[in-house]
């Protein structure tokens, strides 16, 4: 005989208790670190840290941990904490222009000053399994960087005496002395929107736009950049530069009257620069997408920075055709802590309006028969659409 | 070694100044019934979709002496239901209840409880899409005008070509209404079943959609009207047959397969209101004795 459905209580105990046991996999396997997938499994890490919002490599390994490795999973724990966290207050802007650079490459130019810095890239390596990963074998010792020449270094000392190491500029720069590209917008001074503090509207302006980017999901932001490089709003792009290292974060301290620098943060950050053929107002002139990301991404980076461009149409005068340029479109899907949980709990119970669409359907059915007995029927009655 | 910090939260999870907010969004929701008010959700433990509206709504209502009650498709004991007591449970440490008469804050996904509401209890829907006319028209920028002109013609609309094809209007749960004689509101996905216990509810109902960002409500004995036609009437499900167990009618219920031949039940999807009447001594065609009187 059938009673009520009971035990969800014990039965969700239990589950977890699996949950738990299935993450530890063999126990005679030794447990992994938190050191170790902060130092091996680090593009892990950093995309955990880049869509969870907050910049802790050792809350995002333990996560990754936790989450099984399923790197949206631990994102939203990630975010989940942050939610939580109190705000001190906001740090001075980061200069990427005094980066720290790991890596820095730019596409259209052969040499720029400070040189192509390749770094560490998965590129030019041939995609070929490595047995020797499966031993603990030591892996080769990079090369010491070069040594720079006298002439290099008698320049170098006379350019930035209290610098020792003088960064690199910004490669879009150059092109902006000649009035090639657009400038980068001032510092208007306002405070910037923030996007967990403040609900999402349209429309958007461009911070909006970049902080939501910043955050979205690496895969939706890569398709929309692929389309736009497919003909779906076609930007002509060029990567200006791609730059990855540490710069300095600055808290201004009001008691002190100065800003205390509060350490270092790894981000990558690209340039792209498309092609605009100008209006009456404006001339010809290059023009920038942007892309900014925690940690080394640099697909993040580069897609952010393809449909940065895309969503700037309506600024820079040109025809709305694709997917990749409709920022309500783009701002309202690109979280996948919001995606997720949404196309997941379609498998939560539904089965109280599904009995109503039941209903509908066998009425509807009941009513179909009873016309086809009396006249002949030329099209299926529709079911009843599906809302969530 | 690495040394994590100890992570400590506030009564009901959220920070006090984020149920500020939140209470500022439930004010101005009142103040407007049936107005979607936006609001800075916060990513929750638990999913999108899974409620986190409404959890933010109840978080920031609830105060240390409130009695909770949860249920997810009518029952307290569907694992989201389990899930979100035991979350309250946890960080605020109230007293939980399944009785209907007992709570003082009902946080419900797809039903309104049979046993009629009273004055001074809240019931709080999760809601997924809290635009009625999204399905419409998808654009935010769009539908806000809409609203802001009182422009239903779309819905209208809508209905209408389900007559036309149909014969009647083809929306089950849902089901749109208009609050206070102004704002066309979503209900959440109740089934249109529920839709009269919302007018002249004595309770206050609020509607929490968290991944939408949304927070609005029908403060107690506000006119819900459930869009029709003077010619098409609105119309709530009927079943033929009483509930299995307790014998109920009028209430609403489920479909319950029994085999693979064709066998099937109906039961109260209201699992305490179902539970009561049997304590009260109501047997339906299938039921068994009363709790704690048959086997075990």
């Amino acid at each position: 005989m059938y009673v009520a459905v009971k035990g969800g209580e014990r039965a969700i105990r239990n589950a977890h208790d699996l949950l738990a046991q299935t993450r530890r996999g063999d126990p005679e396997v030794p447990e992994i670190g938190i050191d170790q997938i902060r130092e091996q499994l680090s593009l892990a890490v950093d995309r955990v840290m880049a869509e969870g919002s907050l910049y802790d490599r050792d809350l995002a390994a333990l996560a990754l941990k936790q989450a099984r490795g399923d790197a949206i999973e631990a994102i939203f724990l990630l975010r989940a904490l942050r939610t939580t966290l109190p705000r001190f207050g906001a740090t001075l802007p980061v200069d990427t222009g005094t980066m720290r650079v790991r890596r820095r490459v730019s596409a259209t130019f052969k040499d720029i000053p400070g040189g192509q810095v390749l770094g560490p890239t998965f590129d030019y390596t041939h995609r070929l399994l490595d047995p020797s990963l499966a031993t603990e074998a030591e892996p080769r010792k990079p090369a010491p960087a070069p040594k720079k020449s006298a002439q290099a270094k008698a320049a170098q000392a006379r350019a930035a005496v209290q610098e020792p190491s003088a960064p690199p500029p910004r490669v879009v720069d150059l092109l902006g002395d000649e009035g090639l590209i657009e400038p980068s917008p001032p510092d208007t001074g306002a405070e910037p929107p923030d996007l967990t503090r403040a609900p999402l509207a349209f429309p958007a302006e461009r911070e909006t736009r970049l902080q939501n980017l910043a955050r979205g999901d690496e895969g939706f932001l890569l398709a929309l950049g692929y389309s736009t490089q497919r003909g779906y709003a076609r930007t002509h792009p060029f990567v200006g530069e791609i730059r990855m290292g540490a710069v300095q974060v600055e808290l201004f301290a009001e008691e002190l009257g100065f800003a205390v620098p509060l350490g270092e943060i790894t981000l990558t950050e690209c340039q792209m620069v498309n092609q605009f053929q100008g209006s009456a107002e404006v001339p010809p002139q290059f023009t920038r997408g942007y892309g900014l990301v925690f940690g080394q991404s640099e697909r993040k980076a580069m897609s952010m920075a393809l449909v940065d461009r895309a969503l700037r149409w309506q600024e820079l005068g040109e025809e709305k055709t694709a997917p990749a340029q409709d920022a309500e479109f783009v701002l309202s899907h690109s979280d996948n802590v919001q995606a997720t949980g949404f196309v997941e709990h379609l498998k939560l119970p539904h089965y109280v309006d599904f009995q109503a669409e039941l209903d509908l359907v066998r009425r509807l059915r009941a009513e179909h028969a009873a016309r086809g007995d009396s006249e002949p029927q030329d099209e299926p009655t529709e079911a009843a659409e599906a809302t969530p | 070694m690495t040394v994590m910090p100890a992570i400590t939260y506030n009564f009901a999870y959220l920070d006090e100044q984020t149920k500020r907010m939140i209470r500022r969004a439930i004010l101005k929701a009142i103040a407007i019934p049936g107005y979607q008010v936006p609001f800075a959700s916060r990513e929750m433990p638990m999913p999108y979709g899974w409620g986190t509206g409404g959890v933010q709504v109840t978080a920031a209502i609830l105060g240390a002496d409130d009695v909770l009650k949860v249920i997810d498709q009518g029952s307290d004991d569907t694992t989201n239901a389990v899930a979100i007591r035991g979350f309250f449970k946890a960080t605020a440490g109230v007293a939980t209840t399944t009785r209907t008469q007992e709570a003082t804050v009902i946080q419900t996904r797809h039903r309104i409880p049979e046993t009629a509401l009273t004055a001074g209890q809240v019931l709080v829907y999760q809601v997924p899409i809290p635009e009625p006319l999204r399905f419409l028209e998808p654009r935010e920028t769009e539908t806000r005008k809409l609203h802001g002109l009182a422009d239903y013609g779309l819905m209208h609309v809508k209905l209408y070509e389900d007559i036309s094809r149909h014969g009647h209007i083809a929306t089950t749960y849902a089901y749109p209404v208009a609050v206070a004689g102004r704002y066309v509101m979503d209900p959440s996905p109740i089934p249109k079943f529920d839709n009269p216990k919302m007018d002249d509810c004595p309770a206050l109902q609020l509607f929490g959609a968290g991944r939408e960002q949304r927070i609005y409500a029908i403060p107690p004995h506000t006119r819900v009207v459930s869009l029709d036609f003077e010619d098409h009437p609105f119309e709530v499900q009927r079943f033929d047959k009483p509930c299995a167990l307790c014998g109920a009618q009028d209430v609403y219920l489920d479909e319950v397969i029994l085999d693979d031949r064709g066998g099937r039940m109906f039961v109260c999807s209201d699992t305490d209101h179902c539970e009561s009447r049997r304590a009260d001594g109501h047997v339906g065609p299938l039921g068994a004795p009363p709790p704690g009187k048959g086997k075990p």
